[in-house]
């Protein structure tokens, strides 16, 4: 290794202002006369931004810091407590999942995908499924695929309920953050009880599921479905009546729908400026179509809204599960395709040919026809979507993720323009970024 | 249920163009832009015409009011990766743009600020090529500034 990269410079510390390092967006940074700072009535708002070049700082936020989820840095330019420009710094967690994924077969990608986006696992194990079975030209069975439903449907509550739990520690609201984990806990029960584990599942596999539905799960998910709504209403009455609450989150961070199509925005952040888009209603897979539930959307797309929008997608993806359960049909949870399907367990003991079929499976996976596709769904973050390029081999030539919160963290920049120090972290907590998804 | 979009290819001059086209006729989003290196699978398949070159920059993009996807594919050389940036057109391919360059060391003409995301600054080389090897290769170690002073001692 050379030596001279022993002494090279680096773009860790905190505070480094040379030129090589400092790279914040170019372009006129915005003039604090633009911005009228009256959210505190009969407070302190005229002394904000005096256009004294030699108030402006740059300041550094992070990546080890308590509110910005994981190891997001920012890059924060100030005039006095006014934001001028914002650079979100990315790349702490980042550990090759894609080149990773290269290496590993089909069979084994579920454990990879499944750590990206690690508060919603079930989604990327469903993404990277989804792209293999197109490529495969499977069908997976009808139960399955209601099993997948219900299970990220689930996982999209336990998401939103950590997102209330953050967004309320991140603002003050220490109760919410214990009731947020407690009823998480509840769905994450569940999950154990069905795939073995609380996170990472790797259930959602290439032809259908791991496993059928435990013994009593009806049971267990009304359970779930009678307990939440009036926990959910409760944090209706804490926060979104809350003085403070509303205070600190009504007008901030406010993004219009044209900036945030132009900057990829999905998810909550998108549906929070008006636009009713989601994929689960406008390009449907599995079986949304024939469920009924509405899609959430906002008026001012402000940090208010998205958490407005999150609080309701919990009440919808419940009116889910109740359909779902409805629904479920019987049948096969995973295709009977001997090709990517392992025999079942009881077939091992008693015959030689079903022992070196799962051998061969596990060992060598199967092939994949070439080809490539891009396959997108509605995480409860945005759009995350999968783009996969078979070479006829066994593992992926090339996985490519798009992680939502990798595009969305770029609406921060414009979000936090203007506004308040003090707001960016009501803010960040309002983009609800998974790092592990970020960096992958 | 079709999860697909319909395919096209381009060559690399006319990336920007097309792109530029495509969101005059309603795809309003860039949903995804990564790149691909072929350069381990040399015979693939690709539509009549299309001079398959070592790097391919996959541009997803997503009309939100037709309600369907469409991808570009375009061919760049392994000799000069370069192609247009799109983020005039797409502010939001921004980051996916330097994702690109910092994994595939694909280099977009006209990027604001072309520079690594997801790696340091100074690391050496491209992950997600196909001649980065997975195994075998020296930890880059980043050591403190000594000339600043900062973390040395």
């Amino acid at each position: 290794m050379a030596t001279d990269r022993l002494v090279a410079r680096t773009d860790e510390g905190s505070q480094e202002l040379g030129d090589a390092v400092l790279r914040l967006p170019e372009g006129p940074s915005v003039d604090p006369a633009d911005f009228s700072v009256e959210r505190i009535p009969g407070g302190q708002s005229d002394s904000v931004g005096t256009s004294d070049p030699s108030e402006r700082m740059i300041i550094n936020m992070g990546p080890q810091h308590p509110s910005t989820h994981g190891v997001l840095r920012l890059m924060i330019e100030l005039e006095g407590e006014t934001v001028l420009r914002t650079k979100p710094v990315i790349g702490y967690l980042h550990t090759g999942m894609e080149k990773t994924a290269e290496e590993l077969t089909y069979v084994q990608g579920g454990t990879n995908v499944t750590r990206m986006d690690y508060l919603a696992p079930l989604f990327n194990e469903l993404v990277f499924a989804m792209a293999a079975e197109e490529l495969l030209g499977v069908e997976v069975p009808p139960r399955a695929q209601w099993i997948r439903m219900l299970m990220c449907e689930l996982n999209r509550i336990s998401s939103h309920l950590l997102f209330m739990a953050t967004n309320g520690m991140d603002l003050g609201a220490i109760s919410m953050m214990i009731y947020g984990w407690r009823e998480r806990e509840q769905v994450l029960s569940f999950f154990e009880k069905t795939t073995g584990l609380r996170m990472n599942h790797n259930y959602i596999r290439v032809g259908g599921v791991a496993a059928d539905l435990p013994d009593g799960w009806e049971e267990d998910v009304d359970r779930l479905c009678e307990i939440l709504p009036p926990r959910i209403d409760e944090y209706d009455t804490l926060l979104t009546g809350q003085p403070i609450f509303r205070e600190r989150t009504e007008g901030v961070g406010i993004i219009t729908e044209a900036d945030a199509v132009a900057l990829g925005a999905t998810g909550p952040i998108l549906r929070s400026t008006g636009k009713a888009w989601d994929l689960r209603r406008d390009m449907p897979y599995l079986h949304y179509d024939e469920l009924d539930f509405d899609v959430i959307v906002g008026r001012h797309g402000d940090t208010f809204d998205r958490y407005a929008i999150r609080l309701n997608e919990i009440r919808e993806s419940i009116k889910l599960v109740e359909q779902i359960v409805d629904h479920m049909p019987d049948g096969d949870y995973r295709v009977q395709d001997k090709k990517v399907t392992p025999p079942p367990r009881v077939r091992i003991d008693e015959s030689m040919e079903a022992l070196i079929h799962h051998f061969k499976l596990f060992t060598e996976g199967f092939k994949v026809p070439e080809g490539e596709v891009y396959v997108a769904v509605e995480s409860p973050r945005g759009e995350l979507g999968c783009y996969l390029v078979s070479d006829g081999s066994a593992k992926p030539y090339r996985m490519h993720i798009r992680g939502p919160s990798f595009v969305n963290l770029q609406t921060l920049p414009p979000m936090m323009k203007g506004g308040l120090v003090a707001d960016a972290v009501a803010i960040i907590s309002s983009i609800d970024p998974v790092m592990g998804e970020v960096d992958r | 249920m079709s999860l697909s979009a319909s395919t096209i290819h381009i060559a690399q001059a006319d990336h920007l163009a097309t792109i530029t086209r495509l969101k005059e006729e309603g795809f309003e989003m860039c949903a995804d832009l990564c790149a691909v290196d072929y350069s381990a699978h040399p015979g693939r398949v690709l539509a009549d015409g299309v001079d398959g070159q070592r790097f391919e920059v996959v541009v997803n993009l997503l009309s939100l009011s037709q309600r369907r996807r469409i991808r570009v594919r375009t061919q760049v050389s392994g000799d000069d990766p370069t192609v247009d940036s799109i983020t005039g057109v797409y502010p939001g391919a921004d980051a996916m743009e330097r994702e690109a360059f910092d994994l595939l060391g694909v280099r977009f003409a006209g990027h604001p600020d072309l520079s690594r995301i997801l790696l340091p600054d100074e690391w050496e080389g491209h992950p997600l090529r196909k001649d980065f090897p997975v195994a075998n290769v020296p930890i880059q170690f980043k050591a403190p500034d000594r000339a600043r002073g900062a973390g040395g001692r």
